[in-house]
């Protein structure tokens, strides 16, 4: 996938990624895991690079959900990084996180709503706010570039301090049309 | 190639207890059904931390712990079936390398709390194969109790791992025990067990 900024309103800050991974070290983030995307493909090579970072690549996105509980049950805060078409896969696990009210903070590229050419990603896109309410958990969005990093610290704080699950989507229009 | 004529022998709770026998400052995720009913009937331990649901998410909850803890040892009690609903983080804890941390199977080839159902283990799949496959550099099969004890301390190894270990169990469903169903309590009980204030 191609992960170019060549939609506007990222030329303006192209540097989100790096404002998330800021504070991302300011909140402590001992953990990151992913299933490979382009629109975090920065964030997860940041975060590869960072010594104090744990950073775990995974074959489906339930797996970094129960990860998530494991960090946390091992006094660690950690961070899941997916597309939207993996919400689904999820949806299980997230009892998890429910049941026994454990923090969890996932970041979302969303996929299926800006400029989309692939109807194969619409209804997942398309479903997954409500997905996640659907267990309970809270979605904010990050539609601009400069809000970036405020909109993670404030999610973090929901999760970690307030033992909330929070969703964060990150608008498909930071991350650029796809080129091919 | 169907195992019927190879299903385990071992006693399930037999085993587990020899398992956790002496466990030290061993850490403790079981998965859930029997797995869980096994770990508790061993003796109820503020390092253990119990699913009762999440299937398929016993191995990664070990995971995230081993990261978190590294200096602990931290084993995963789970079953065939719970392991297989999961079997791709076979592949991703291999990759990871957790040196102390250990995936245990307790392996009978049937769901047993779904009215015993083959599993694709007991259909003949090879949960010590993949995990051979999948990278991990330490594989054991186990069968008898004198092997639950030769492994036993090597679970405390914290360089060796990640562990895989297969333990044929016998299919016999014993009474239920059950461990504490709030997670909440469970949670909290554990992180304090690890030094971490509730909040």
């Amino acid at each position: 996938m191609d992960g170019s900024a060549s939609d506007k309103s990222a030329i303006i800050n192209p540097d989100w990624p790096l404002d998330i991974y800021h504070v991302f070290k300011q909140i402590q983030i001992g953990q990151v895991c992913y299933v490979p995307d382009a629109g975090h493909s920065r964030l997860i090579t940041l975060s590869h690079q960072d010594p104090l970072i744990k950073t775990t690549v995974l074959t489906t996105e339930e797996e970094g959900v129960a990860l998530c509980a494991g960090a946390w049950l091992g006094g660690q805060r950690a961070v899941l990084l997916m597309q939207s078409s993996g919400v689904g896969n999820c949806v299980n696990m997230f009892s998890l996180m429910n049941s026994c009210r454990l923090p969890f903070l996932t970041l979302v590229t969303m996929r299926g709503e800006w400029a989309e050419f692939n109807p194969w990603q619409i209804p997942m896109g398309r479903a997954t706010p409500g997905a996640f309410e659907l267990m309970g958990i809270t979605v904010l969005r990050i539609d601009h570039p400069s809000e970036a990093g405020e909109v993670v610290s404030a999610a973090a704080s929901l999760a970690f301090d307030g033992d909330r699950q929070v969703a964060i989507l990150i608008s498909q229009r930071l991350l650029g049309r796809k080129k091919w | 190639m169907v195992k019927s004529s190879t299903f385990g022998a071992l006693d399930r709770r037999a085993a587990v207890k020899a398992l956790l026998d002496n466990r030290r400052d061993l850490l403790v995720v079981t998965g859930l059904g029997s797995p869980s009913y096994d770990v508790f009937a061993a003796g109820e331990h503020d390092g253990n931390f119990y699913l009762w649901g999440a299937m398929g998410g016993a191995a990664m909850v070990g995971l995230g712990l081993a990261l978190a803890q590294p200096k602990r040892p931290v084993v995963v009690i789970t079953g065939d079936g719970e392991q297989l609903m999961g079997v791709g983080a076979l592949l991703t804890v291999a990759i990871s390398k957790p040196a102390n941390l250990t995936i245990a199977v307790l392996d009978n080839g049937h769901y047993g709390e779904t009215g015993m159902q083959l599993s694709h283990s007991g259909h003949g799949a090879r949960l010590d194969v993949i995990a051979q496959g999948a990278g991990f550099p330490s594989v054991t099969e186990i069968s008898d109790l004198e092997g639950v004890a030769a492994f036993r301390d090597r679970m405390h190894d914290l360089t060796e791992g990640p562990r895989f270990a297969c333990i044929q169990i016998s299919k016999d469903n014993p009474e239920r025990v059950l461990p504490p169903r709030d997670g909440v309590h469970v949670k909290n009980r554990f992180r304090q067990h690890l030094g971490f204030a509730v909040k």
